[in-house]
């Protein structure tokens, strides 16, 4: 029992950076475009957000609350950058999506472990890390120990960090602006069919951007989870390519989710448990690179079911990965 | 608005001329939709009758002239504006999301104030729709919908937004008979409500039956408007179609026709089981040129495609009589591959041009190769033949192009034209279709066209010419087949028919027509 408790705790922190990835790449699929930069997006967010706090720190801060603020700032910003550059490629000037997705990609990867590693040695320690302090706020519980403490559901649902929790509010969020408000319902119409969208008076552009904007700044703080989380890494430490493919099983999530907010919750947490089976039900025969591979067999799977099914409600928004060209008038 | 006895017209449209290039669409057209009415805009296709509407909508911007709504000189510059004057056009092809339902598609892009509350929006479009006698659940979802229900969406759409004034371009070229018997009940509720209506449409018993009123159109150009209860179909139609015109155009006499390509009680269904085709019987003979008439979509395009086996068949027979061994073979089943081989060739130009049959980034001879390249043994493709093919076509049909290498898609639309043309003539078919190949071209490279056609039918081919224009047809084809609603609604004789025989025969479906051959 402790141990299927240990492996479920386990899986959510590992699900939760996930989960920011898929919320932000689903926002931003929801508009039409495909943007395959995530995993680039990761490392800007992760990188950005650990170089904010350890500047302030080496500036004499000390405050590990102004170091948190500094740290998602930072984290939305760079990645949310990363996204408006794509957005002027593939939304003003018309660049396929795919090939910008993935350049943005190899420039967010090498950005991140160029200055990871050139921070890092010009540091005395050798390391660009940051305080246990701050280290402490990205990984103790919020909740008070009476509450960890109950037996089972405590260390299930109270003994996680606040990211996790700020995912999970943030899905809850998503579907409801997706489904709930007209701003939602527009977004929608610009991602099924932008020609509909723009004949009703919406401004496809504006929400274009936006979504794409705001959803790669999301992705951003999947990367802090990861630099900043101890069950995943050093933790408050920069590792070299720490983010590892999670932007990529964000990207195969989304198809997994079917687009959907709700259901990324509990498909990101299959895919985090599956990230971290191994250490729980070791199966001796089984190489561990198995256990990594299969999140993607699941994802193609998915990918064969969904376009089998012919389920009129879970298919790709239908313009997804075009470009929009307004008829000429 | 002042108060005021005399009806005050609800849109007055006045000298309003659009062009676009050197393409008049609209030459000072003045019109005037009254309160309470509805009004029919009848003309051929490339009359300007959408342009002029579109222009109502806020697609299109006038290039002069001026537009009234209840008598105040308005500019409409987006579709925006057009709605808030209480204009809605639904247009041919729907703009809905598919995946939403009527009631998502209806609200979206209203920027309403306050809460987005689903059931209230159900509500008041519950109340249109028992209003005016529509039958639509607002929860239903587009891609549910038969495609009358999605026109309900579309026009609830506009009600929904406040229209008085609403537009219908050809509402019911989707719609079966009793479908629009309805759609027109539910018209007549809305001009007994005071809305003003416009239909457009070609449809002749359309005209008599719904609109109290007939504006005419031709070749941008206003005709006239009348009363319909004073005027006859005749009547519309020499309205329609004006004069002929001669062109002089060659039309040398069929030497020894003989049947090529017996078309049998051909009937074909689209995606959604809508008959395009509709027992379709025809012959196509050597050494004469087949005209095949009829208003836009009325089944010109699956015909073609069917013959070349590129659309399904799912009743009759199309028989071709081989000219070497006068052996018949039935082409339904037969691949296009098959088909091409016994000598029956398809040269379509669509609107786009490029659409079908080339491909724009190639040049000349890699086009010509696309027809040949299966030719010949081992690996690699002989790109020798389709060089000499590409620099022939080039010099005999006067094709300007910096080199044969060039992409047709840098090409002139008329060059592009000659191109297709030439490549199809080459194969040496013994069955020819050419369906608009005149599509957008200069009179001079038209007659080049003419030329090519004439040429093949003299060297014993049977020629089918799909045409758009009425004159050109009656010129150049010896008989004409016209097609109406995917039926034949006659084969008349090209020498003798006149224009506005044609024309009628064109609106009107077989079972009020007249019978001709």
């Amino acid at each position: 029992m402790n141990n299927l408790i240990n492996f479920l705790t386990a899986g959510i922190l590992a699900a939760a950076p996930l989960l920011f990835g898929v919320l932000g790449e689903t926002l931003t699929e929801k508009s039409g475009n495909m943007n395959l930069g995530v995993e680039g997006m990761m490392f800007m967010g992760g990188i950005a957000g650990i170089l904010g706090p350890y500047y302030y720190e080496k500036a004499g801060g000390t405050n590990p609350y102004v170091a948190l603020i500094i740290a998602m700032v930072c984290a939305l910003v760079c990645a949310g950058v990363g996204a408006l550059v794509f957005s002027v490629l593939t939304i003003t000037l018309r660049a396929n999506q795919n090939v910008t997705g993935l350049a943005l990609t190899m420039f967010g990867t090498g950005f991140g472990n160029y200055f990871g590693e050139a921070v890092g040695n010009a540091d005395p320690s050798g390391f660009l890390s940051v305080s246990t302090a701050v280290k402490g706020i990205f990984n103790n519980p919020i909740f008070p120990d009476s509450m960890v403490n109950i037996p089972y559901i405590g260390k299930l649902l109270f003994s996680h960090n606040f990211m996790v929790y700020l995912a999970i509010l943030l899905a809850i969020l998503l579907a409801w602006f997706l489904g709930r408000t007209r701003a939602g319902l527009s977004l929608r119409a610009v991602g099924e069919s932008p020609a509909t969208a723009d004949a009703a008076g919406i401004n496809v552009t504006k929400y274009k951007y936006l979504a794409t904007c705001i959803g790669g700044a999301m992705t951003g703080l999947g990367g802090l989870y990861l630099v900043m989380n101890a069950a995943s890494g050093v933790g408050g430490a920069w590792v070299y390519n720490c983010i590892d493919g999670y932007g990529w099983l964000a990207v195969a999530l989304v198809i997994f989710a079917v687009w959907s907010p709700k259901r990324a919750l509990w498909c990101s947490l299959i895919f985090g448990g599956l990230a971290c089976m191994r250490y729980y039900y070791p199966i001796s025969f089984i190489p561990a690179s198995i256990y990594d591979i299969v999140p993607y067999i699941v994802t193609a799977i998915v990918l064969v079911a969904v376009s089998l099914k012919h389920s009129r409600a879970n298919q790709p928004p239908e313009s997804l990965g075009l470009s929009y060209f307004r008829e000429e008038r | 608005m002042q108060p005021t006895n005399r009806p005050v017209n609800a849109v007055e449209l006045r000298d309003v001329t659009k062009t676009f290039g050197k393409v008049v669409a609209n030459d000072h057209v003045s019109l005037d939709i009254r309160k309470g009415e509805i009004l029919s805009l009848l003309g051929e296709n490339g009359s300007g009758k959408t342009t002029l509407m579109n222009m109502l909508a806020g697609i299109y911007f006038p290039d002069s002239g001026q537009i009234l709504v209840d008598g105040k000189e308005v500019s409409i510059r987006s579709p925006k504006d057009s709605f808030a004057l209480h204009i809605g056009m639904i247009h041919q092809h729907f703009k809905l999301v598919d995946v939403f339902s009527a009631a998502e598609n209806i609200v979206l892009g209203l920027k309403d104030k306050g809460k987005f509350d689903r059931k209230a929006i159900s509500q008041q479009i519950r109340d249109i729709s028992s209003k005016y006698g529509f039958d639509l659940d607002p929860d239903k979802k587009i891609y549910d919908m038969a495609v009358s229900e999605k026109q309900t969406v579309e026009i609830i759409k506009v009600l929904y937004r406040g229209a008085d004034i609403l537009i219908l371009d050809e509402p019911t070229a989707v719609l079966t008979p009793q479908e629009t018997e309805k759609l027109f009940s539910v018209l007549r509720n809305m001009r007994a409500d005071g809305k003003s209506i416009v239909i457009i449409t070609h449809k002749l018993n359309e005209v008599m039956a719904i609109s109290d009123r007939v504006s005419v159109l031709r070749k941008g150009q206003f005709i006239a408007t009348v009363n319909t209860s004073q005027t006859s179909p005749q009547q519309l139609t020499d309205m329609m179609v004006g004069h002929a015109v001669t062109l002089n155009i060659d039309r040398p006499e069929p030497k020894d026709p003989q049947d090529r390509l017996e078309v049998k009680g051909l009937t074909c269904l689209d995606g959604q089981g809508v008959k395009v085709l509709d027992d379709v019987s025809f012959a196509a003979r050597s050494g004469e040129i087949l005209g095949i008439a009829g208003i836009a979509g009325s089944g010109q395009r699956e015909l073609c495609e069917a013959i070349a086996g590129l659309y399904p068949v799912s009743h009759g027979e199309i028989i071709y009589h081989n000219r070497h061994d006068e052996q018949a073979e039935n082409l339904v089943g037969k691949s296009p591959l098959a088909i091409r081989n016994l000598g029956i060739s398809l040269a379509f130009v669509p609107e786009d041009r490029l659409g079908m049959g080339l491909v724009g980034s190639m040049g000349m001879t890699g086009n010509m190769m696309l027809k040949s390249y299966d030719k010949g043994n081992g690996f690699f493709t002989d790109a020798k033949p389709p060089r000499t093919l590409a620099q022939e076509i080039k010099e005999k049909l006067e094709v300007v192009t910096p080199s044969i290498n060039t992409p047709v898609r840098k090409l002139s639309g008329g060059n592009v034209q000659k191109v297709l043309v030439g490549r199809e003539i080459a194969s040496g078919p013994a069955v020819l279709m050419a369906a608009y190949p005149v599509r957008g071209l200069d009179i001079h490279s038209s007659y080049t066209i003419y030329r090519l056609l004439n040429e093949q039918k003299e060297k014993g081919v049977a020629v089918i010419y799909v045409g758009e224009d009425l004159d050109v047809l009656l010129e150049l084809c010896d008989r004409i087949l016209v097609l109406c609603g995917g039926k034949v609604s006659g084969i008349v004789d090209g020498r003798t028919i006149t224009k506005e025989e044609v024309g009628f025969l064109m609106t009107t479906h077989k079972e009020e027509g007249r019978g001709h051959d």
